[in-house]
């Protein structure tokens, strides 16, 4: 550890060795509910997406009626059924499932998933309903079949449209994984609450913390510009 | 029938607070995102990079951090303030910081950021022209802005305005985290006590629902208004 860096940590009685440990254990969480979550989240919303875009109604309405209400409803009032709920469940403390939901951690996982699930769902079916019929029409002349124009057609076309809003939704995710704090689950923001509480010292702890959200955020921002550049290399202006 | 256990006035009252919450924050988001907008889209330098810095910083950070640092830093920064002005003036001020005001500015600068965006890509979509021939007319700058560019801009900003409204009224539901007894606070005061979760915040999940629902057909209203003068292509 370069000199001044010591030096400033032994002058300062809020960032010791502790709290920064402490930081770094929030920040794992964090970034464990929120990578999961999405990961979750997205191979839901791609099957729920292909539902959403079926003509019967029979088939995407139900789709619908879970995007609506989860995208209707704050993030928090979901979270509170869950965590709360899911304790209410007659039998359920008998189960092995009370060993998982026991964790304030799985009740969150699930709100968010499904949380996340709902915004992609949305994401994904209006990249794939926006797909140029002629590409449709291209793979229907080669012969393919529903499947295969889905896969090697429909949704690699989509997945373009839909990088740059789904880059939203991430960064959304992680700055609505701050609520994770309200159910005792130690993630980033619970670190700053535990040590502001600890110091009484409400700017250092949530602007150290805000910091550390910001620097989350540009990484995430940075990965998914390259991410973008990546896929839209075809779409490139030719001198650049 | 619903059966609240007699929390039924309290959840009412929690819903009006929460509604009250959302309105003073749109206002001030608003007012903030055409300053920010104005700043972005101006000559002056300093300006520009205040109004970069402001969304950029806004963008980096989530809005339950910024509300605990603007409700429990800001009582912090109030005692502060009031130490200093009576020991030099002596002179006996003090201001309780409330959960109330700290969510209206939170929330209200939040979205003032992500309203300077919408207000930018609008105003950078009136035409040109329309500001030469306002110029053309003898217009003094805040007349092309109230006649000109204001009305014209507004239709543009419109679908952006609604979808932040939307994203505000569900972040309302964080005030009830500092201790603003909205509606979710008392949902879940009501809920911990009776030991019933889904029987209180089931209602209260419907009751924004209703909310969103209901804005997203007002501002559909308000879009096909705004916008019959336009002949659209298709």
């Amino acid at each position: 550890m370069p000199d001044f860096i010591a030096q400033w940590l032994n002058q300062n009685e809020i960032f010791t060795t502790m709290t920064l440990m402490e930081y770094w254990g929030g920040m794992v969480t964090t970034v464990q509910l929120v990578f999961l979550s999405l990961v979750i989240g997205l191979l839901v919303a791609v099957p729920l997406a292909i539902l959403r875009t079926v003509r019967n109604p029979f088939v995407s309405g139900p789709v619908w009626f879970y995007t609506y209400i989860f995208r209707g409803t704050p993030l928090l009032i979901q979270l509170y059924i869950i965590y709360y709920g899911l304790a209410q469940i007659e039998g359920i403390q008998e189960t092995f499932w009370w060993e998982i939901f026991r964790e304030p951690f799985y009740p969150a996982l699930l709100a968010f998933t499904l949380n996340t699930a709902a915004y992609t769902t949305e994401i994904i079916r209006g990249a794939i309903v926006s797909t140029p019929n002629g590409e449709i029409e291209a793979a229907k002349a080669y012969g393919m079949n529903w499947f295969m124009r889905m896969r090697r057609i429909v949704l690699p076309s989509a997945a373009r449209r839909a990088v740059q809003a789904y880059s939203n939704e991430v960064i959304f995710m992680l700055h609505a994984s701050a609520i994770a704090s309200v159910v005792t689950i130690v993630d980033l923001t619970g670190a700053a609450r535990n040590i502001y509480s600890r110091f009484y010292a409400p700017f250092d702890a949530f602007i150290f913390v805000a910091l550390l959200y910001m620097l989350l955020t540009f990484a995430l921002v940075f990965a998914f510009r390259k991410l973008e550049n990546h896929l839209l290399k075809h779409q490139r202006p030719l001198n650049s | 029938m619903l059966d609240l256990k007699g929390y039924g006035p309290a959840l009412m009252e929690g819903a009006v607070v929460t509604i009250e919450l959302a309105f003073l924050s749109l206002a001030v988001a608003i007012a903030l995102g055409l300053i920010g907008a104005s700043a972005k889209l101006s000559d002056n330098r300093f300006a520009k990079g205040a109004a970069t810095a402001y969304t950029t910083l806004i963008r980096g950070v989530p809005d339950l951090v910024m509300m605990l640092l603007f409700y429990y830093g800001g009582q912090v920064a109030v005692n502060m303030l009031s130490d200093y002005i009576w020991e030099t003036y002596e002179i006996d001020f003090f201001f309780q910081f409330d959960p109330f005001i700290s969510g209206v500015v939170t929330i209200g600068l939040i979205f003032g950021a992500y309203m300077t965006e919408t207000f930018r890509g609008a105003f950078l979509a009136v035409e040109s022209g329309q500001i030469e021939a306002a110029r053309a007319y003898g217009f003094t700058r805040w007349h092309t802005f109230r006649r000109i560019m204001f009305p014209q801009m507004l239709r543009h900003a419109l679908p952006g305005i609604g979808n932040n409204w939307q994203v505000l009224l569900k972040t309302t539901a964080l005030v009830s985290i500092i201790g603003l007894t909205d509606m979710v606070r008392v949902a879940e005061e009501a809920a911990k006590a009776e030991r019933m979760p889904f029987h209180f915040f089931i209602p209260v999940a419907f009751v924004y629902l209703a909310l969103t629902a209901g804005s997203e057909l007002f501002i559909k209203w308000l879009d096909k208004r705004a916008n019959v003068g336009v002949v659209q292509g298709g």
